[in-house]
């Protein structure tokens, strides 16, 4: 009955215009310094100086009355200010902007809460512990959890175990 | 050994740490490369020893070198040891060392496997996590396929830390792992509904990523996602899911009506703007995917708009952006919404922040109105004169131009203003654009004739004052409109007020340093100049003046001929020779002007862009045949660039033939290139765009255009002077406003005569209304081309995938595994590897044997083996036979299972096969899920009652879906079986068909391949008509209007495609008497729906004058417009004709009536469709269904498709022996598609389209067709 019978389908695909949602997490204060960088898809050594340089420039350019979206080559960046320090993240087109700058206040919450007011020196000298937080929170790009006390757990965890 | 030990550490306690090594960078602030070259070395003496917590100290600074951008790979053996220590501490820094460095090509990554799976099966769930995290970051194909099982397995993990890291790193495992998706999704569709919250998002998150990519596939996932939607309290799972409905409904429409009112009612109720945010993008996507057919959602879009507007007043500037970002969104498809709130777009375009005025700016080119246009440009003036850095203004000056360039200059209704406006803009300084306002000059003096005596003076002026413009040297871009300037001044010389002067201009010594090619141009236009004044001073007797200009042009044009420019060169020396030789003439007194004009006769009319296109290939020419010997292989292969014309162009069937194609258009290519460069009008890039020049103090002070006063401004007498400080487009803009009035005063003094004749007295709101779009006639006529699609246009927009997706792996059908009874268990080979035994080939093999069958495009299948087709054919014959010789026992019951079981028999599934993955999933969800139609038509939703009720109101069932459409019939098969005296042996076979359908259903996808050569012939026809069998009876379809002894009407009705509300109706008057038929007036009455299309002014019941007269015996042609709304109804217009038969000796009026039809047919276009989009086209699922039957058809098959084409505008698709597949559109882009299969006297018609009125019209129509003949 149905007149498909002998058609055979090829199946349509959406266009691979993006992959990941969260492409990277910078941390880069006013003088341009990386101080964090999380890169969630594979981008080589070289091409990454170059990146971080140049979306440091575009954030830096911007004044405090512009908003926080920027669209950056074929996709956006997501930038939030703390004193002297930039949070920028790269995000695909379809992704939320709004959700990330919120996720990315969420981060910096929980990091104040485990440094207890969290300053760049923080950041610097205990990367491993920020990263541990950053891992728990974004995971291959996916947001994984908001929650403080849960995000908090693994690394309470691991400095007891470190003490003992 | 023990000393071993304490010379370790104690060397341990001069190492740096991490925290030394930041410490030492930041105090070596100087000589830093040096500083951590030092460091590094440092590292690998530490690397070199054994201690396992000095190795891992060194790594640890490692990561942090590596994010400073030092190259630290040379270390990745280090960091496996690092990974691989016991310790946790440690471990966890050989992991983010992994994780920040490894990437898919570090070699030593393969020596990591088992110290992952190891990890990962650890007791410690944080030695599990953080394996988890590093593997997210390095995964390998080969690590995915290994562990892929491990991670599966720790999906269902007792703790749910590790269950959420599992799930989603089985995300970025099906990426690189594909085969994998399909044994692990039970599991990770059980996830979505995990106590824990976190796993679940993890699960929301995984799914929606991979629905989004292929959404098709998770379609039956609908009615669970709705249900996690209306109960899920947490904002970022709500976001996700409700990005995921954005892509699953344009695959299925009726989800959208379902989602409306939930996404409605959140925009309502939340308070956080990232999900506001998100629902109105959502809204407005659904609202777009549902735009036909849907009953009216401006209270959606009202309240989407609102909430925007909201947005865009609030004083965070994030918000603002967002607002205006989605506004862009909604004005796509409803600009009317959006253009309400114009003040507040306005506003946004003063808005301190660049990004805020740039999106502002994007929605201003869908706001602007023939009303509305002068006003909003000149607010863009302003800003371009007030707009710092050349970023914004470039942005600002290509808007204005797309703005009121926009579809052919519709809205522009002064062009006066418009050239004023151009001129303007050369004044900005250091643009980029200069050659998009020549191309912009160039264009409108061209199109618009009636332009062309002020565009000249305006360009002359603007060449005499070209110092300005080039002042600095090449101040680059913005030259490029002399360019125009000289072109125009020269193509339309006749209208110069002084062409001397202009002459003079353009030959100035000053042009030299200008680019070549607009040198060349000048070149070229002062010899039309010439060429023009020779001719304004043929008439004078003295000979004088015609003479000096000559004598101009050879003191002038050496400098030229010295140029370094080819191009300039050339012309130069051949136009000095020419005139040299015209002096010399003139001398004798020889008059010359004419043969002089004579060069530059003929004008030059504005092509359409595919007009080469359109041109047929003559007979006898085969494009495609080789005129040389055929290149080598390889020679061809790499000079191949990717044409971008070769989309458009028929592909062949066979490869060689394309390849010859493209190798031909590359050669057509290379001419037309050839061809532009020696096209003087053919604007090229301006090459020196990148040259930076300097700037002049105060040059912008300098007026750079002067009002011409020689040119009539045509200021009425009541408006004496204006202030000349205006810039004159604003002039332009009063000078418009007071011809509008004008224009609303006569329309009035019209519209009052009128209602005085009418009826006097009525009021007069209406003239005091504001005045409406169609009102404003535009001051010039823009002499369109109308762009048209080439004829062989596809129908649906397939853009070209990217062949190297990793998604397109993941295009797997999961709806059998989300069955309980699971139709296709899982193969042994799908089966996860487990372990670490594998044979070398095992996956490979499971790839090609297990998804090749879904993945897999068309094009192999189709090289199904002859064999297997006979086989198929003698199994169905057999069968058929069978069946029949059992229907005679009337064991109609038995029988049934029977064939049932038969058909399952030649399935080449083994159901014994069931896997524990699919046993796992819980019974629960999969009977919910498991119809997912019903749940679209009717079902409430059972987590919230009050919610389900509205929303069960809000989708009231629709049509039966076209999937599923035997599913729907009633379940009758005995009755009708029990008059199978009557029933024909293909009827048998249908029912037959359709039980086998209702059984199949859900597992069709699988087996479609089956029934692909059920038709069973090896002749295929593609795109086109049908072959020539026989000789086809005469056609026409031109059929009889009306008739009387004195006049014949036929008509022809068709659609017209570039408007889709369009039809034309083409009569043809025949004079049947010996009388002179004059005066002819053809009038319908209108319906509702359908209208005559009357020149304007004239009232709707107004005839129309046919354009002709009719000698007798003579018969003419004659086209009238309709205007229909909507088109899935058939028409019936009442009309009357009336024309006056003169004799020699009298006069009398007569009268004719009629009855016009606008078929349903005569809304369809014949489109030419390629079969792989046809079967796009049917597999998208938004197509209804409906089929007819012929009985008595008594004529060969081609005939048949002949007639339907001829009749009803459809074209073949593909034909099969005695099937074939047939497309048509409406002009209202309907797709209709029609399946014809032919037994004996008997046909049948299935027939799919988007609209199920209008197909079953058509129908109705073709059943007509057959039954008169």
């Amino acid at each position: 009955m149905v007149c498909t019978d002998n058609i055979d389908f090829t199946i349509p695909l959406q266009p691979a215009t993006d992959r990941i949602m969260i492409k990277f997490v910078l941390m880069v204060n006013r003088q341009g310094q990386t101080r964090l960088s999380r890169y969630y898809h594979s981008v080589e050594l070289s091409r990454r100086a170059a990146l971080e340089a140049d979306v440091v420039r575009y954030c830096l350019s911007r004044k405090k009355d512009q908003c926080s979206f920027v669209e950056y080559k074929d996709f956006k960046l997501v930038y939030r200010q703390y004193a002297a320090l930039y949070i920028v993240v790269g995000i695909t087109d379809s992704e939320n902007e709004l959700s990330i700058y919120e996720l990315v206040h969420n981060f910096v919450e929980v990091l104040d809460k485990y440094f207890s007011r969290v300053s760049e020196l923080d950041i610097m000298f205990n990367l491993d512990r920020v990263h541990i937080i950053l891992d728990e929170m974004i995971q291959n790009g996916h947001i994984v959890e908001t929650n403080k006390s849960r995000i908090l757990a693994p690394l309470t965890t691991i400095d007891k175990m470190v003490d003992s | 050994m023990a000393l071993k030990i304490v010379k370790g550490s104690i060397d341990r306690m001069f190492d740096k740490n991490l925290q030394d090594l930041v410490r030492g960078i930041r105090n070596h602030k100087e000589d830093e490369a040096k500083y951590i070259s030092t460091c590094i070395d440092e590292i690998k003496q530490e690397l070199k020893q054994d201690n396992i917590a000095v190795k891992a100290n060194a790594v640890c600074k490692l990561t942090y070198l590596q994010m400073l951008g030092y190259d630290v790979s040379w270390a990745a053996f280090n960091i496996v040891e690092v990974m691989s220590s016991s310790k946790f501490t440690y471990k966890r820094i050989g992991y983010l060392a992994a994780s920040q460095c490894f990437h898919e090509n570090t070699d030593v990554i393969m020596l990591t496997t088992n110290q992952i799976r190891k990890d990962l099966s650890s007791p410690n769930q944080y030695d599990t996590g953080v394996a988890l995290t590093g593997l997210s970051c390095f995964v390998t194909p080969d690590l995915a396929r290994d562990l892929a099982n491990d991670i599966m397995t720790l999906m269902s993990h007792t703790k749910p830390y590790i269950r959420k890291k599992a799930v989603l790193i089985m995300y970025k495992v099906f990426l690189k792992y594909p085969e994998s998706l399909r044994p692990a999704f039970p599991r990770l569709k059980e996830k979505l509904e995990d106590p824990d919250p976190g796993v679940q998002s993890a699960a929301v998150n995984v799914i929606c990523e991979l629905a989004r990519r292929n959404p098709k596939n998770y379609l039956s996932l609908a009615p669970l996602f709705f249900k996690l939607m209306t109960s899920s309290t947490n904002n970022w799972v709500l976001i996700k899911i409700i990005k995921l409905f954005g892509a699953l409904t344009p695959l299925e429409p009726r989800l959208g009506k379902k989602l409306i009112e939930p996404l409605t009612n959140l925009i309502h109720s939340t308070s956080a703007m990232s999900l506001l945010y998100e629902c109105v993008n959502t809204v407005i996507a659904v609202l777009i995917s549902l735009s036909s057919g849907m009953p009216n959602h401006s209270a959606s879009i009202q309240l989407c708009v609102q909430k925007l507007r909201i947005l865009i007043e609030d004083s965070d500037q994030n918000l603002k952006y967002l607002g205006l970002l989605a506004m862009s969104k909604i004005l796509k498809t409803h600009p009317k919404s959006v253009q309400s709130h114009k003040d507040l777009i306005l506003q946004c375009l003063d808005d301190k922040d660049e990004s805020i005025r740039l999106r502002a700016l994007d929605l201003l080119y869908g706001m602007v109105s023939k009303k509305n246009l002068m006003e909003i440009v000149k607010k863009l003036m302003i800003h371009v004169d007030k707009a710092e850095g050349t970023t914004y203004r470039d942005e600002l000056l290509t808007k204005i131009i797309d703005i009121c360039s926009q579809s052919n200059y519709q809205y522009i209704t002064n062009f006066e203003w418009y050239i004023s406006i151009l001129v303007e803009l050369t004044r900005l300084e250091g643009t980029r654009h200069g050659h998009l306002i020549a191309s912009q000059m160039l264009d409108v003096a061209i199109r618009v004739k009636a332009i062309r005596v002020f565009a000249v003076a305006q360009m002359a002026t603007l060449l005499d004052n070209a110092h300005l413009l080039t002042g600095n040297m090449q101040r680059n871009g913005i030259c490029e409109v002399l360019y125009a300037a000289a072109w125009i001044c020269g193509e339309f010389s006749e209208h110069l007020e002084n062409p001397v002067q202009t002459l003079e201009a353009m030959l100035r010594p000053k042009v030299a340093t200008l680019p070549g090619h607009i040198q060349a141009v000048y070149v070229q236009n002062a010899a039309k100049l010439f060429a023009t004044i020779l001719k304004n001073q043929e008439g004078n007797t003295d000979s004088t003046a015609a003479q000096e200009t000559s004598q101009m042009m050879i003191d002038r044009l050496p400098l030229f001929v010295q140029s370094a420019n080819l191009e300039v060169q050339e012309r130069a020396s051949c136009i000095l020779q020419l005139v040299k030789y015209i002096q010399k003439l003139q001398q004798k007194d020889v008059e010359v002007a004419e043969e002089v004009s004579a060069l530059f006769a003929g004008e030059l009319n504005p092509v359409a862009p595919k007009a080469q296109k359109k041109v047929p290939v003559p007979e006898g020419l085969d494009l495609d045949a080789w005129i040389n010997e055929p290149p080598s292989e390889s020679e061809s292969e790499d000079e191949q660039p990717k044409a971008i014309f070769t989309k458009e162009e028929p592909k062949h069937s066979r490869p060689r033939h394309t390849e010859v194609d493209e190798k031909e258009l590359a050669r057509r290519r290379e001419a037309r290139k050839q061809e532009q460069a020696n096209n003087p009008f053919y604007i090229k890039a301006s090459p020196s765009s990148q040259k930076v020049y300097q700037e002049a103090p105060g040059v912008e002070h300098i007026p750079v255009v002067q009002i011409d006063l020689s040119v009539p401004l045509k200021v009425p007498a009541t408006t004496p002077s204006h202030p000349t400080g205006l810039p004159m487009s604003d002039q332009y803009v009063k000078l418009e406003e007071e011809r509008r009035q004008k224009e609303r005063a006569e329309k009035k003094k019209k519209e009052k005569k009128k209602r005085k004749e009418k009826r006097s007295g009525r009021g007069k709101k209406h003239d005091s209304g504001p005045e409406s779009e169609e009102d404003i006639t535009p001051a010039h006529v823009v002499d369109i081309v109308t762009e048209e699609m080439p004829e062989n246009a596809l129908p649906s927009d397939d853009d070209d995938k990217d062949p190297n997706d990793p998604h397109k792996a993941l295009d797997i059908d999961l709806d059998n595994l989300l069955e309980t009874t699971a139709r296709r268990p899982l193969a042994d080979s799908e089966k996860l590897p487990v372990r670490s035994h594998r044979a070398a080939g095992a996956p490979k093999s499971s790839a090609e044997d297990g998804e090749a069958e879904n993945a897999t495009p068309q094009e192999p299948k189709k090289k199904s083996s002859k064999e297997k087709r006979d086989k198929k054919k003698d199994k169905e014959r057999d069968r058929k036979r069978s069946k029949e010789e059992k229907k005679k026992k009337k064991h109609k019951h038995e029988e049934k299972e029977e064939d049932l079981l038969g058909g399952q028999a030649e399935e080449p599934v083994v159901q014994s096969e069931e896997t524990k993955e699919v046993e796992a999933q819980p019974t629960s969800t999969s009977a919910e899920v498991s119809d997912l139609d019903f749940w679209l038509s009717n079902a409430p939703v059972p987590s919230n009652t009050q919610e389900a009720a509205t929303v069960a109101e809000a989708a009231p069932a629709p049509e039966a879906p076209a999937g599923t459409a035997a599913d729907s019939e009633p379940e009758e098969p005995k009755d009708t079986e029990t008059e199978e005296s009557k029933s024909s042996k293909h009827k048998k076979k249908k029912q037959k068909k359709e039980k086998e359908e209702k059984e199949k259903k859900k597992k069709k996808k699988h087996h479609h391949h089956h029934h692909h050569s059920d038709g069973g012939g090896e002749e295929s026809v593609q795109n086109g008509t049908v072959e020539e069998e026989e000789p086809l009876p005469p056609m026409s379809n031109y059929c009889l209007l009306a008739e009387n002894s004195y006049i014949k009407m036929v008509c022809d009705i068709q659609g017209n495609l570039q408007d889709g509300s369009q039809v034309v109706v083409s009569v043809i008057f025949e004079n049947k008497s010996d009388s002179f038929l004059k005066s002819m007036e053809f009038n319908v009455l209108d319906s509702l729906n359908s209208k005559l299309q009357r020149p304007e002014g004239s009232g709707p019941h107004d005839g129309l004058t046919v354009p002709f007269q009719l000698p007798p015996g003579v018969s003419n042609e004659a086209r009238f417009v309709f205007t229909v709304q909507s088109i899935v109804m058939p028409q019936k217009l009442k009309g009357t004709l009336t024309f006056i038969v003169k004799n020699e000796d009298s006069s009398t009026h007569e009268k004719l009536d009629f009855k016009l039809h606008f078929t349903c047919t005569s809304y369809l276009i014949t489109t030419p469709c390629y079969s792989d989009a046809f079967a796009k086209l049917l597999e998208s699922g938004d197509l209804k269904s409906s089929s007819v039957r012929l009985e008595g058809v008594n004529m060969p098959f081609h005939h048949l498709l002949a007639r339907i084409c001829f009749h009803h505008h459809f074209s073949v698709v593909e034909r099969i022996d005695s099937c074939a597949s047939m497309y048509s559109r409406s002009i209202q882009g309907h797709h209709v598609c029609l399946l014809v299969k032919t037994s004996g006297q008997t046909v049948s018609i299935d027939a799919k389209c988007d609209e199920p009125t209008l197909l079953g019209n058509v129908l109705d129509e073709i059943k007509q067709t057959f039954s008169q003949c």
